[in-house]
């Protein structure tokens, strides 16, 4: 029996397989379907990652190789191209490779890293024919990035999520046309500034509250049309335009990977895809831990290391607690009835986490002493932070907590946009205060400010705040007028 | 006063650059703001990031970057002085595959290490 | 040197793949001819994928007999062949109370045909048998020998056990014309001419055109268009039987069914349409989708994968039309549904009429009668183990989604009838069919056939001709 697998060698398992090991435990495997470790990022050519974690910009190769050398400085065991075909909720791993055929690991504790896959056509059920010459964005990455083919000579992107945008970047760079972004929500859905340096700074028109309506082809793709959506995102007739061309690059969204997670019973939140966890990561399955896009697609591979190395951090307190069960850690029993569960109010799409479990002991004394306010908190609660997303665009903002219908805490913000993942601390003193009320659910809410509202979409925010004064002179933006 | 979006990081500040007044940068959160915020009234750059030829690699083509930012307009020409070039593995991060990039004084340089097969 | 075949097929879907295997088993030099770059190109991959039990067509008519008979043998077939089918059964639901008498009709109709086991349900019965039912649903017919089966596959089990038994299968050969030269037929294809003393004509949709090359017009095709849904596998659990509506005067209704690779599969409307439209329309896949909440309210659309159409070779003729049609020619046309469940029959009555036409039927000693593939994912242990250490391209899992392995998709190209695009190697193997849709093994198994085939990866085709996927290389090398 190992200590701990942690399943995917991408940048959320490299940072909890580094984590775990820095926090003490030593038999430790990596399994990765791929012929090397770092997953995704092989293929991020472009730079951009890195700016919070290591303070500099770095390609996603570099960014991989950084946590691959440090890697490389433990013992930890890596077993490249192996895959995992199940997982069971006894941490039993059936794994199958070229190499060593198909065994059956068990280990005491399981990181779930496998990421995410991107939605396709089938998905969002776009009509028409069904030629080819229809990428996701990743899948073309992979081609031109690391095959050298190239997959289109005029091109038409369909989402802008942020792989879609750096695409019509690196496909124009290799020569392509990229006629258009087509996004059927007022606003972009990748991050701002990959709207102006991938679409902007080559002219590529965006076109906000647009969607394919029927792909024309066969056997390649010959044109597409496009046409204007209205609040209900259905396509308005009369606004239909043909855009001949060649390849259609889908880029309409990110699923978490949870088909293992679903076999070994782990509970998924629909709302994420992903699975439902605890502050420390834990899923509801004891001692199988998840980070990474597998839990939450998030928008920065920083953020995504952050929470990694916290999972590997639970995931070793876990194992260390289970070799030496009479030690004085924190339980990982799990114990429903001092659950508190984050509700996602109006505003917010999801929280992760989306539990905070209260330590068992805490609890006994509690019952006779909860409102006692010298109980020494310090050890046996801490802040959490939850890391959310809006489910609209917001001005300046707030963002509330409350309890029982009581805000008690709030954050303000900027603007709010559903591209870019929140983080809020909550204070350790909330959650106390939850106890000695005798809640179980804390509410976060996103409030616009400026208006009041909370929700109901304002029309005028569909203009894109992305454009600078001159660029929106030269390039096409097309607004949904309502 | 010119509106731009700052994309130094993710954070995307709104910036106001004021041509007039010696560029002066407002609604910048952080220093590097500031300079972007000048430098892309006075002289645009930007990072490009591509690929080359590699022979005896995992992969056919090995990831290479600009080692500075270099002038926004000669982008595509920078691109062409990547074509025609092919690497033999292995290369290590951080290698020169192009000295002085139009002129820049820039390098573009390998972003991996790339094993020999 | 001309070569004269006794017999030349026209058209590979299951029909002329039926035909194949059947005639593979006699002494004879037989011929297929084939449209497009691989077999089952047509209805047989975009259909329902349900063996009917045969409750459905008319007593006394061809399709009933041979429905009955078709699903009987396809049980039997499919296992000879290594093909997956599941005997599910299948349950016909009503509504009110024209439904329920639209269910006696077929109650008697099946028992005239001759179907074994057929049953009427009350509400209670079926929403025991079936929870996700619309609790709306006031009874239902249920045929325990209906089934489901990967239609694509059997058509290729067929025809790769013809080619096995010395059929020849020539593709990318459409037929341009027919003509005669002395006794014999000239079949002038794209691939060149083709002689044979005789035609049988299974060529789908185009059955009618081949028809009218040799025979007096006396029948036109009228194509329908079928749109379907196909559910991610977290869906294909819904239910357990194949879930038909009532036929009402205006329509056939939508069935929901599982398959057999474990997914939901919803469909089809019926439109009137060209010959090669299979294009999705918002229009007809909304009224797919709400003509299947009636049957089972729950079905979670958002887990749809994939969205796709066939083309029914429906005829301005009730009843199939299989018969002589010129000296030595032999229409198999019109073979609308039940068609895949009746095509092992088709053939079997129509290498009788062939027989009545002067065809020697002699039997081979040496017929090969089974295929066996490995399908790496529904080995043991120990057989996954064996296989790898013979072969280790058997440990490398290429499709993620379908668990498909490198080794099987080099089986797959080296096939009797080898694959020759990823959707060739899809219909083989299943890759690409999961839930990314070959988002994550396109680019993998475009670079295994680029090696096994010994091409560039920018030749390597989707599926038809002309579906290349690459455009060239990134960086130009230098000179």
């Amino acid at each position: 029996m190992h200590d701990l697998i942690v399943i995917g060698g991408g940048p959320a398992g490299l940072a909890a397989a580094l984590s775990a090991w820095e926090n003490g435990i030593r038999d430790i495997v990596i399994v990765e379907r791929d012929k090397e470790l770092g997953g995704i990022l092989n293929q991020c050519i472009h730079n951009g990652f890195g700016l919070h974690y290591f303070k500099e910009e770095l390609t996603g190769p570099e960014y991989a190789s950084r946590f691959i050398d440090m890697l490389n400085d433990t013992s930890v065991k890596v077993k490249l191209d192996t895959m995992v075909l199940e997982l069971t909720p006894d941490k039993e791993l059936h794994i199958v490779s070229s190499a060593s055929g198909y065994e059956i690991l068990k280990a005491k504790a399981v990181i779930l890293a496998m990421g995410c896959r991107e939605r396709t056509r089938g998905a969002i059920g776009i009509p028409g024919t069904r030629p080819s010459g229809i990428f996701t964005a990743g899948a073309a990455q992979r081609y031109v990035n690391m095959e050298g083919y190239l997959v289109g000579k005029k091109v038409v992107i369909l989402g802008s999520g942020d792989i879609g945008l750096i695409m019509a970047r690196r496909l124009t760079l290799e020569g392509a046309e990229v006629l258009a972004c087509v996004e059927i929500m007022p606003y972009p859905g990748g991050l701002t500034r990959n709207i102006v340096q991938c679409l902007q700074d080559f002219n590529i028109p965006l076109y906000l509250s647009h969607t394919i309506t029927k792909i024309h082809g066969s056997p390649r793709v010959e044109g597409v049309t496009i046409a204007k959506v209205d609040g209900q995102r259905k396509p308005v007739p009369g606004t239909e335009q043909y855009l001949e061309c060649d390849t259609v690059l889908l880029s309409v969204g990110l699923i978490p990977e949870n088909e293992l997670s679903r076999k070994a019973g782990i509970e998924i939140d629909r709302r994420t895809g992903g699975p439902v966890v605890y502050e420390n990561l834990e899923t509801s399955v004891e001692g199988i831990f998840a980070c990474g896009n597998v839990v939450h697609v998030h928008d920065l591979v920083d953020y995504v290391t952050n929470e990694s190395l916290k999972a590997g951090k639970s995931a070793a307190e876990y194992i260390l607690n289970f070799n030496d069960p009479t030690g004085n850690s924190v339980s990982p029993e799990h114990s429903d009835i001092s659950d508190i569960r984050l509700v996602n109010g109006v505003g917010v799409s999801y929280t992760v986490p989306q539990l905070i479990r209260i330590p068992k002991n805490l609890m006994v004394n509690s019952s006779l002493s909860i409102s006692d306010p010298d109980i020494e908190l310090s050890d046996q609660l801490q802040d959490v932070e939850v890391f959310f997303r809006v489910n609209r665009k917001f001005g300046r903002s707030r963002i509330g907590v409350s309890l029982a219908g009581n805000e008690l805490a709030r954050f303000r913000r900027e603007r709010l946009a559903p591209g870019e993942m929140e983080k809020i601390r909550l204070p350790k003193s909330l959650l106390m205060k939850c106890l000695q009320l005798g809640l179980s659910e804390i509410e976060i809410y996103a409030v616009d400010e400026m208006t009041g509202q909370a929700s109901a979409d304002n029309a005028n925010e569909t203009k894109i705040t992305a454009v600078s004064q001159d660029s929106a002179r030269r390039i096409q933006i097309i607004r949904q007028d309502r | 006063m010119t509106e731009l979006i700052c994309i130094v990081c993710p954070r995307g500040c709104h910036l106001q650059v004021d041509p007039e007044n010696g560029c002066r940068v407002r609604g910048n959160q952080c220093p590097r703001g500031e300079t972007y915020g000048r430098d892309e009234l006075i002289n645009p750059t930007r990072m490009i990031t591509s690929t080359v030829r590699i022979k005896g690699a995992m992969y056919p083509r090995c990831p290479v970057k600009t080692s500075a930012p270099i002038p926004k307009h000669l982008i595509s020409e920078a691109m062409k002085a990547l074509d025609g070039i092919t690497l033999n593995a292995p290369v290590k991060c951080g290698q020169v595959v192009v000295e002085n990039v139009c002129g820049t004084g820039v390098s573009f340089i390998t972003t991996r290490d790339m094993q020999q097969l | 040197m001309k070569k004269t075949y006794d017999v030349a097929i026209i058209g590979c879907g299951i029909v002329g793949a039926a035909m194949a295997y059947e005639l593979s088993k006699y002494e004879l030099d037989v011929v297929v001819v084939e449209k497009e770059n691989d077999v089952c190109c047509g209805a047989t991959k975009a259909n329902s994928a349900i063996i009917h039990a045969g409750f459905d067509p008319l007593p006394g008519t061809l399709m009933a007999k041979l429905n009955v008979m078709g699903s009987r043998m396809a049980k039997e077939i499919s296992q000879a062949l290594d093909v997956p089918y599941k005997q599910i059964g299948s349950l016909v639901l009503a509504f009110d109370e024209d439904d329920l008498k639209t269910l006696d009709v077929l109650y008697e109709r099946g028992l005239l045909n001759s179907v074994p086991g057929l049953r009427l349900l009350d509400r209670d019965e079926v929403l025991q048998m079936e929870p996700e039912i619309s609790p709306n649903v006031a009874g239902a017919l249920c045929a325990p020998t209906a089934g489901i089966i990967n239609p694509w596959e059997y058509g290729i089990a067929l025809a790769e056990t013809a080619v096995r038994n010395g059929v020849e299968l020539r593709l990318s050969s459409e037929v341009l014309s027919i003509g005669q030269d002395d006794e014999n037929w000239r079949i002038t294809t794209k691939s060149g001419d083709v002689h044979a003393r005789y035609i049988v004509n299974a060529a789908g949709v185009n059955s009618d055109i081949i028809h009218n090359m040799t025979a007096e017009p006396s029948f036109s095709i009228r194509p329908s268009k079928g749109e379907y849904f196909l559910l991610d596998k977290s869906e294909g659990s819904r239910v357990k039987h194949v879930i038909f509506q009532c036929p009402s005067k205006t329509t056939k209704g939508v069935l929901v069914s599982p398959t057999v690779h474990g997914n939901l599969i919803v469909g089809p409307n019926a439109v009137p349409s060209e010959r090669y439209d299979v294009s999705n329309t918002s229009d007809g896949l909304d009224y797919v989708r709400s003509a299947a909440m009636r049957s089972v309210p729950s079905i979670s659309f958002r887990d749809n994968i994939r969205n796709f159409a066939g083309i029914r070779a429906n005829s301005d003729n009730d009843d199939f039309i299989i018969g002589i049609s010129a000296p030595r020619f032999l229409d198999l046309a019109g073979i609308k549904s039940p068609g895949l469940t009746a095509a092992p029959a088709i053939a079997v009555y129509a290498a009788e009429l062939l027989q009545n036409e002067g065809l020697a039927l002699s039997r081979k000693s040496d017929w090969i009668g089974t295929r066996k593939k490995v399908r790496f994912s529904e080995l043991s242990v120990e057989e996954k183990n064996r296989l790898i250490s013979e072969n280790p391209a058997y440990g490398r899992v290429i499709c993620r989604c379908e668990t498909v392995t490198e080794g099987e998709i080099i089986d797959a190209l080296h096939s009797p009838i080898p694959a020759r695009s990823i959707d060739g190697v899809k219909r083989r193997t299943g890759s690409g069919m999961g839930r990314c849709q070959g988002g994550f093994c396109g680019p993998r198994i475009l670079e295994i056939m680029s090696r096994e085939l010994g091409i560039d990866p920018s030749e390597i085709i989707q599926d038809r001709e002309g579906s290349y996927i690459l455009t060239g290389q990134t960086k130009k090398e230098r000179c």
